[in-house]
């Protein structure tokens, strides 16, 4: 077993990113994400790794940079937080439009107003129907991982799609905690240099890519598209599953903990997750039967999976760190709910909107939360703000 | 688990030595975390870094609400900062102070186990910089007595390069000698 | 004729037949799209009063005005879409826009 070394999990992704010995990257610094990219620039300017760093003037320009570069055949990566990805939003539709398996690095960071450099997961979850797959890290290692993974998943020709691995603003990219690194020469058998793909932009076999869209042609191309982030979810298991064989690190869609007897459980995805398990196993103590769902992917949404590890449980206590102002609660507890309506006997499903703008989720809360769920108190819409002052 | 919080002012290096406690508890193989206060805090303004370090993997990711230990990098905070807060009862105060160490605990009258040093003349006398925070390991260092000297004079040699280097190291080993517990 | 010169994508193809993203594999097909259907007025060219200047050639949004070594130019009736730019930026008013007959 490799040692376990100390380094900040944004310095995590950089590693992974040097490992993965990319060709190029374009970014524009942004809080929280910065450290990722200013590491990455120090490997590109000391010659630790060989890839042009682009010094981009915006993440919209830093995304189209990507695009360009990804689609003349360059393992390319990004990295932004919050105003960042949403300056970029333009142009994520385009990359996973155009079928380009770009890796991001996202420091998940609440959206303005007010001017807030914090962490919660509304960024992405703006972004959530852009096409690209997503996945959400609770720590170091797990971004470290994500990061390798999510090259072999993206550059995959049955997936041949973008990939964004996120990790919460400050509670996850600034802490220092440990990790266990694979070597050069593992991760260079596990990902190789990025395989030409069937299309490349090359001036001697030109091709034009994003031309006009007649309707005639639009609808059998967002299908495509449909149908490609669906299929991928068979080929991220199965890197997963070669990834668990040479780290002995195995990931699946979810992570579930204390699961199999549980009445009532947690769900998040992120790094609060951590935290949630020690409400867990408070709560264990108390002798009240709760248990958590550390989901992974959020796109493809692993509809399945996730009812028929929960259809089991009394209620399912989803806890959301964004929320869609007028709609249905949060965007995890709206997926929820819907991959359960079909069902006759289902869990009783309650959203708790919490951690936005940075506000940390302590321990207490996520067992009142719980006890609140397991008692089965009325909630009126079933979902609810939590933590706001009256 | 011991739980760690921090207090300095921008540009005393408060983040700084909690991150290299956690190298170093991490290279003895323990477990750790350190983090700042998440920020947009410049220099001079109070801020607050924590840590924490245990035998077995860390889960929690929130912050430090009742930590076993407290380091207070600079004695002007006292005044306007709430130190002690969440405190456990038997934990322990760990003060940068010019005072003799039995009149700081009387000055200041706080209930709890408390390490006192001088770590502003050390740091003047050895770096020739007011930066404590390398002082203030060495004070961490005695008066917890959770990680080993060795590993954290390895971790500032990985932190501060050449000459830096050396003077830091001498800042900790100082400290060291000098940190007082008062019951 | 190499096939290079036949239009091979379906236009309404179902999704698995069209290319991964909507690409196309296939150079230069715009060539195979005949804008001179459009046309109801056609550029006519005086030669006396053409000066081989080239502007036509320049402004043609169809790239239909071929320019030659010395000076002439002439119209691909396949693509002139029957604007008029052309006949508009002459600076020796050498064009006039002429209304297509029925036929």
């Amino acid at each position: 077993m490799a040692k376990r070394i100390a380094l900040e999990c944004s310095h995590a992704i950089s590693l992974a990113v040097k490992l993965a010995n990319v060709d190029v990257i374009a970014a524009y610094p942004i809080t929280p994400q910065t450290h990722i990219v200013e590491r990455l620039s120090e490997y590109v300017a000391d010659g630790e790794l060989d890839a042009e760093y682009i010094n981009v003037e915006s993440e919209h320009s830093a995304m189209s940079a990507c695009i360009g570069a990804s689609a003349v055949g360059a393992r390319c990566f990004t990295a932004t937080a919050g105003q960042g990805l949403a300056l970029m939003h333009e142009m994520l539709f385009i990359a996973a439009g155009n079928r380009l398996p770009i890796v991001m690095a996202v420091a998940n960071r609440c959206l303005s107003p007010n001017l807030s450099i914090w962490g919660d997961q509304s960024d992405m979850m703006a972004s959530k129907d852009c096409g690209w797959i997503q996945m959400y890290g609770e720590n170091a290692q797990e971004v470290f991982d994500l990061t390798l993974q999510a090259f072999r998943i993206a550059e995959d020709e049955r997936v041949l799609l973008p990939v964004a691995v996120n990790f919460d603003g400050f509670y996850v990219t600034h802490v220092i905690e440990s990790l266990t690194v694979l070597e050069q020469e593992e991760v260079n058998r596990f990902l190789p240099p990025r395989r030409k793909a069937k299309y490349t932009l090359h001036p001697d076999n030109p091709t034009t890519w994003g031309p006009i869209g007649l309707p005639d042609i639009q609808t059998e191309l967002k299908y495509q598209l449909e149908k490609a982030i669906q299929n991928s979810k068979k080929v991220i298991k199965e890197v997963w599953r070669e990834y668990g064989e040479i780290s002995g690190r195995y990931y699946d869609v979810f992570e579930p903990y204390r699961l199999e007897d549980a009445e009532v459980a947690i769900l998040m995805m992120g790094g609060h997750c951590g935290t949630a398990r020690i409400a867990v196993d408070r709560l264990r103590e108390k002798g009240l039967k709760v248990g958590l769902i550390k989901l992974r992917l959020f796109r493809p949404f692993p509809f399945e999976e996730l009812v028929e590890a929960t259809k089991h449980l009394k209620a399912l206590a989803v806890v959301d760190k964004a929320f869609s102002p007028g709609g249905f609660g949060g965007p995890i507890f709206s997926e929820v709910r819907s991959a359960f309506y079909d069902l006759d006997v289902k869990p009783r499903i309650v959203g708790f909107i919490a951690g936005l703008g940075g506000r940390d989720i302590r321990v207490d809360e996520f067992m009142g939360l719980a006890e609140k769920v397991l008692r089965g108190e009325k909630i009126e819409k079933n979902y609810v703000f939590l933590q706001v002052r009256e | 688990m011991i739980e760690v919080r921090w207090h300095g002012r921008g540009g005393q290096g408060a983040v700084t030595a909690a991150e290299i406690l956690a190298h170093a508890a991490i290279n003895e193989g323990k477990y750790a975390q350190a983090f700042p206060s998440f920020g947009p805090e410049r220099r001079g303004a109070p801020v607050v870094a924590f840590n924490r370090f245990d035998d077995k993997p860390i889960w929690i990711r929130s912050d430090v609400y009742e930590p076993d230990v407290v380091v207070v990098l600079d004695p002007t905070l006292l005044k306007n900062v709430n130190v002690t807060e969440g405190l456990k009862s038997d934990g322990i105060i760990i003060l940068n102070t010019s005072k003799k160490p039995f009149e700081a605990k009387e000055r200041y009258g706080f209930k709890f186990k408390m390490a006192t040093v001088n770590a502003m003349r050390i740091a003047l006398d050895v770096i020739g910089i007011p930066v404590v925070n390398t002082a203030m390991l060495g004070a961490f260092l005695k008066a917890t007595g959770i990680l080993k000297l060795d590993s954290v004079l390895e971790a500032v040699k990985e932190r501060f390069k050449g000459k830096a280097g050396e003077k830091n190291v001498e800042a900790v080993t100082h400290a060291y000698k000098e940190t007082v517990l008062v019951g | 004729m190499s096939q290079k010169n036949e239009f091979k994508l379906n236009p309404k193809p179902s999704w698995k037949e069209l290319p991964i993203a909507s690409i196309i594999p296939q150079p230069s097909t715009s060539r195979f799209y005949l804008t001179g259907d459009w046309r109801s007025f056609r550029p006519v060219i005086d030669k006396d009063k053409c000066v081989g200047c080239g502007l036509c050639w320049s402004y043609c949004p169809d790239a239909a005005i071929k320019w030659f070594e010395d000076g002439s130019v002439e119209v691909d009736l396949n693509y002139c879409k029957g604007c008029g730019v052309c006949a508009e930026e002459c600076p020796a008013k050498a064009i006039t826009m002429v209304e297509e007959v029925e036929e």
